[in-house]
């Protein structure tokens, strides 16, 4: 019982209190946000903790299970190795630490980045076939603007980038604005639900 | 040597309280001088005096093209006075008049009046729509197909025997999206309970994981299966993008799940995740409110929940009569919005645009 009504009551004050502190500039009000935000930063720590003895079980367990090993065992021994390089040698600029950083995990970070071109190619592909009406204005629609966006459509004609402007500006903003709508509401709508202890499904019940 | 020609002229300068502050600060504002309006001037000096004929004292100068210095750390409900030199090549204008003013503080902040009038009444609707649900009150809810395949793909990887993969957004708790994706999880793990079939909860941020990892052991719990609950299964993988992205899509590839759940905040990662995903031969069910991740997930998923969709699901997936309210009361709201736009966009045209200034003139 308590488990559940503890929670709800906490997220029900706080929930309250921050609601009437963004309508009250006062500089104890701006102080309680400050705190409010330095407790966010504490919890974090403590959560970064469970997290990583989560990460370490959960490729442990898989080592002793020999399934991936070779994944799982590279993920840990990375994790410690990376974790003593920079308490014995520091991590600002030029330790080993920071020179494995960045010979290996941002051009492997870059290197996913840039597959994301392949993948836009094969889903372009899936995404513009004229299979019906609005497929075919998508396509359309899609045309017009990669053509306008780049120098070739100045060629083709003055008026090729200016209606392509259009079609970003018009009916794209209408649209994403009708999403942007529904989704601020629906935001406020969750909000006021947890506060007000409607939804429960965070809890899981 | 160099002489400075001298000029004591009326430029328009006002000093004000800064609106909506907790007090302790003065605002500046001043219209440039005609000779150097649109021109680089070499610096703007403010000065300061407690009194109108006392020492006035240099507090900044300025190198800047705005027309605007917040004056702060002063005391509150004490007069100030000011005046400005501005220095452009040999001349220097300055102000003619001495203006003054008192720092306040502000107990409420006005200019978010209109947001807080639209929360109560939203708030109200609330109220309004559960009193209606509570006395038993059926509301019509239009089927959202995405939401209604959630049974049918639970379904598909009991068949397959293969497990469910729920990804829960890449995004913080503080994301709104996020807490939405962790209600619609515990709806999920709740079917998924009752088939038995095996979820898996990747994790970017430690603390969504370890929500996610209680949301999902409660939500065994609940169904009455806590020992179908296995703590290896919602793990926390790395806060990195395309670590992230990457140690997904090996699950993908590996484990091949037979249903992948992107439900939550996605960047630039979205494709990658739906891609891999829909070459492994899964059913996929995305839902987000990054409007710019939208068409990806349209185009690589087989069911995509657009915007406040995502919002709707637990209530949805629940029908708790009771949650399902709330969609109503976000409808009734949808509605005055719709009136608000259509009545501003006459009063603008009429050039009354006092309802304008209401809405968006707020900070």
């Amino acid at each position: 019982m308590l488990q559940k009504q503890i929670p709800m009551f906490i997220c029900f004050i706080m929930g309250f209190l921050l609601f009437f502190q963004f309508y009250i500039p006062t500089s104890w009000s701006q102080s309680f946000y400050e705190m409010m935000l330095k407790w966010i930063l504490g919890i974090s720590s403590f959560a970064i903790t469970l997290a990583i003895v989560s990460l370490v079980r959960h490729h442990w367990r898989k080592i002793k299970r020999k399934e991936n090993i070779v994944y799982s065992a590279t993920t840990i021994v990375s994790l410690f190795a990376m974790s003593l390089i920079g308490l014995i040698g520091g991590i600002e600029r030029g330790t080993l630490f920071d020179k494995i950083f960045n010979s290996v995990q941002i051009p492997l970070q870059a290197t996913m980045f840039a597959i994301l071109a392949f993948y836009m190619a094969s889903a372009a592909y899936r995404a513009f076939r004229a299979r019906n009406l609005e497929a075919t204005l998508l396509l359309l629609s899609a045309f017009v603007v990669m053509i306008g966006l780049i120098p070739f459509g100045d060629m083709i004609h003055r008026s090729v980038p200016v209606f392509a402007q259009w079609i970003l500006d018009v009916p794209n903003l209408a649209a994403k604005r009708g999403i942007a709508i529904g989704v601020g509401l629906g935001i406020v709508a969750t909000s006021l639900k947890i506060i007000l202890g409607i939804e429960r499904n965070w809890l899981g019940r | 040597m160099k002489f400075l020609l001298y000029i004591l002229m009326v430029f328009n300068f006002k000093v004000y309280d800064t609106p909506y502050d907790a007090g302790g600060s003065l605002t500046i504002n001043w219209e440039w001088p005609e000779q150097v309006r649109g021109k680089k001037t070499d610096s703007v000096v403010i000065y300061r005096s407690e009194s109108y004929e006392g020492k006035f004292e240099r507090i900044k100068a300025l190198r800047t093209i705005l027309n605007v210095y917040k004056d702060n750390g002063l005391k509150n409900n004490k007069e100030y006075f000011y005046k400005i030199k501005i220095f452009y090549q040999d001349t220097v204008f300055e102000s003619e008049k001495i203006i003054s003013a008192i720092p306040k503080v502000q107990y409420f902040h006005f200019g978010r009046l209109n947001i807080m009038i639209g929360i109560f009444l939203f708030v109200g609707f609330i109220i309004f729509f559960v009193t209606r649900a509570k006395k038993g009150i059926s509301l019509f809810l239009r089927k959202i197909p995405g939401l209604d395949a959630v049974e049918e793909a639970v379904g598909r990887s009991t068949e397959m025997g293969r497990p469910i993969l729920y990804i829960p957004g890449l995004s913080t708790i503080s994301d709104v999206a996020t807490i939405a994706s962790l209600n619609i999880l515990s709806q999920v793990v709740k079917k998924a309970a009752e088939y038995e079939t095996p979820i898996i909860v990747p994790n970017r941020n430690p603390v969504v994981y370890t929500i996610a990892r209680e949301v999902v052991k409660e939500s065994y719990t609940t169904i009455g299966r806590p020992d179908l609950f296995d703590p290896d299964s919602v793990f926390y993988v790395t806060d990195s993008q395309f670590g992230y992205a990457s140690a997904v899509c090996g699950i993908m590839v590996r484990d091949k799940p037979a249903t992948n759940f992107f439900l939550g905040m996605f960047w630039a990662e979205s494709l990658i995740l739906a891609e891999t995903g829909a070459t492994t031969g899964a059913i996929q069910i995305a839902g987000t409110d990054a409007v710019t991740q939208l068409p990806f997930f349209i185009t690589a998923c087989d069911y995509t929940l657009i915007g406040e969709e995502l919002y709707a699901a637990s209530a949805y997936l629940s029908r708790e009569p009771i949650l399902v309210s709330t969609i109503r009361a976000q409808d009734a709201m949808k509605a005055i919005i719709w009136v608000v736009i259509a009545l501003g966009g006459i009063l603008g045209i009429f050039g009354k645009a006092w309802i304008l200034n209401f809405l968006f003139g707020g900070g």
